[in-house]
């Protein structure tokens, strides 16, 4: 975050004083999709540099968690990608569950690819509706939010929750989804590849949003692995890398699909993968609804999964189960896990350090936001001014997961 | 990758994963800089000595580990060496993580800043030293990313309160 004195950030070059002039934009600029401040170097229209200025939303979140049990963090994971709550979930659980070295029956395992793809379809649905809402086509944004509603009525079908749903907890699911649940689902991707024809209907053709997006944002293979970007930017700079297929995790070994790739490296290479993205997404949760394996969704693990409530009622050992882990916590075993995710976004990651207390010793998330927003001065430089928002609507940030 | 559970220590870790890449590298460019490793919860942990930081990075690169995913630091005070830097770097080949451990002591926390090899640890360096106060030679921009630049104190420091006024 910059000085609060008011201090500049960014000095026009020497030499360059008569000809370069430094403009603001944002923190309140509904093209920077939260609170991102950057600062612009310009030359006429032409960009010369970019600082970005983060921290705004800088909530010390990690700090928090070390002050919290292993199962208290799962609702401050919700908070910080809000736009893809369960995906944050599942890559916490799957990193604790690492260290407890727990056993996850398979309905929650096929459960959880099912709640991180429609996680997915939700983050992409948002970015596709503001990317084309920034451009200038108002109309697709309010076609995505449609359908997004939809996704929200099955997060709160099953957590009670529409956006923070600390559904996915250690040790498999919060509950059993509702009986009418998986039929909700399936009666919603149905008619979801539809709706994508719909949105490419508007945009694809459209040669105002097709001029905007092809040839701008060039980001070459060689750049975005420098500096760490990765999800759908990475792959559309060519990059054939994706955690669900190379280092699968939840059982995404046992889906098919493809991963799109992009050689153009562009705005518009973007825009398609992700739309790809989605029908495979689709894919994924017709195989997940076909196959979906009967039994528990919690493990078998008293001292660490919380107990149903109707147990509670009539089982001693439950109750006490239930009191304990809610007063004490539970241990678990030293040492240090990462565990990485393709989130929405790109490549999750969460980096815990156990002291073999109830606490966490440390928790550090890798969000994707954070090193993508590195590549946008890479993108922009020598574009026009308008090129910027355009670029920021492509690589799809979301501030809360860079400020934490 | 490994078969095998848990190996505790440099030399269990040298016999049992002898034909590990990152192994290989690391001994081939440079045995002593390798101060401890482990493999434990299937993961590679390998403690390079604090001056040698980016020339392992290089190394490492070199050998297949192209990606620079992430950095942190954990502190644990009042434990001596305090400060315990985290690099995770990603191999898209071998497809497999592996992490380097640096530690450093309380007292100049300070150390060669990676940016030479993956520039995309600017960000994570000056996150780095924005909460922890490690200080990263060679940073090309090394100012306060998340707090205010008049912050005064390091908020994830174990010494720094979690709550109320400093």
């Amino acid at each position: 975050m910059a000085s609060m004195s008011g201090m500049p950030v960014l000095e026009v070059a020497q030499g360059a004083k008569d000809q370069h002039m430094v403009i603001n934009m944002g923190p309140q600029h509904p093209a920077t999709h939260g609170v991102l401040r950057l600062v612009l170097e310009i030359d006429g229209e032409i960009i010369v540099r970019i600082y970005p200025e983060i921290g705004y939303l800088h909530t010390g979140i990690e700090k928090t968690c070390e002050a919290k049990f292993y199962h208290q963090v799962v609702p401050l994971t919700d908070r910080i990608n809000y736009l893809d709550p369960l995906s944050n979930n599942l890559c916490y659980a799957l990193a604790v569950e690492k260290l407890l070295d727990l056993e996850i029956p398979p309905k929650a395992q096929w459960m959880r690819v099912l709640l991180a793809e429609l996680s997915r379809l939700n983050s992409h649905l948002i970015w596709l509706g503001t990317h084309a809402m920034d451009i200038g086509a108002l109309t697709v944004f309010l076609y995505t939010f449609r359908e997004r509603e939809d996704i929200l009525r099955l997060f709160e079908a099953v957590a009670g929750q529409r956006m923070m749903t600390s559904y996915i907890r250690i040790g498999g699911l919060s509950m059993e989804p509702p009986l009418d649940f998986l039929d909700r689902v399936q009666a919603f991707i149905r008619s979801f590849p539809e709706k994508i024809d719909e949105y490419t209907n508007l945009l694809s053709g459209n040669a105002i949003f097709r001029n905007r997006l092809q040839g701008v944002g060039h980001l070459s293979a060689e750049d975005a692995i420098a500096l760490g970007v990765t999800g759908p930017p990475l792959r559309a700079s060519g990059v054939d890398f994706d955690l669900r297929r190379d280092m699968p995790y939840s059982s995404y070994e046992k889906f098919q699909f493809n991963v799109p790739i992009s050689n153009d490296c562009d705005c518009w290479a973007r825009y398609e993968v992700r739309l790809i993205e989605m029908r495979e997404s689709v894919k994924i949760i017709q195989q997940a609804l076909d196959g979906m394996p009967e039994g528990a969704v919690k493990a078998d693990a008293p001292k660490i999964v919380l107990p149903d409530r109707e147990k509670m009622k009539t089982q001693m050992e439950a109750l006490i189960h239930h009191f304990k882990i809610v007063t004490e916590g539970f241990a678990v075993p030293a040492g240090e896990i990462y565990q990485g995710i393709e989130a929405g976004h790109g490549q999750t990651g969460y980096y815990i350090v156990s002291d073999g207390t109830a606490k966490p010793y440390r928790v550090h998330m890798r969000y994707p936001s954070f090193p993508t927003l590195q590549a946008l001065e890479v993108m922009c430089k020598g574009r026009m001014l308008a090129d910027v928002v355009a670029v920021i609507g492509s690589i799809d940030i979301v501030l809360g997961e860079i400020d934490r | 990758m490994a078969e095998t559970n848990t190996l505790m220590g440099k030399a269990a870790v040298l016999e049992g994963l002898a034909h590990h890449p990152a192994v290989q590298a690391v001994t081939g460019w440079n045995a002593d800089a390798l101060i401890d490793a482990k493999f434990d919860f299937r993961e590679l942990t390998l403690t390079i000595a604090p001056e040698q930081i980016r020339a392992a990075a290089i190394t490492l690169k070199a050998a297949g580990y192209n990606f620079f995913d992430d950095l942190t630091a954990v502190d644990w005070f009042p434990a001596s060496p305090r400060f315990q830097l985290s690099y995770h770097l990603l191999s898209h080949a071998f497809k497999e993580r592996i992490r380097l451990r640096v530690m450093l002591e309380e007292a100049s926390p300070e150390v060669e800043s990676i940016t030479p090899v993956w520039a995309g640890a600017d960000y994570y360096e000056r996150e780095v030293f924005d909460l922890f106060g490690i200080r990263f030679e060679e940073h090309p921009n090394l100012r306060r990313i998340m707090m205010p630049d008049e912050f005064e104190g390091h908020p994830l420091r174990k010494d720094y309160p979690v709550e109320g006024y400093r």
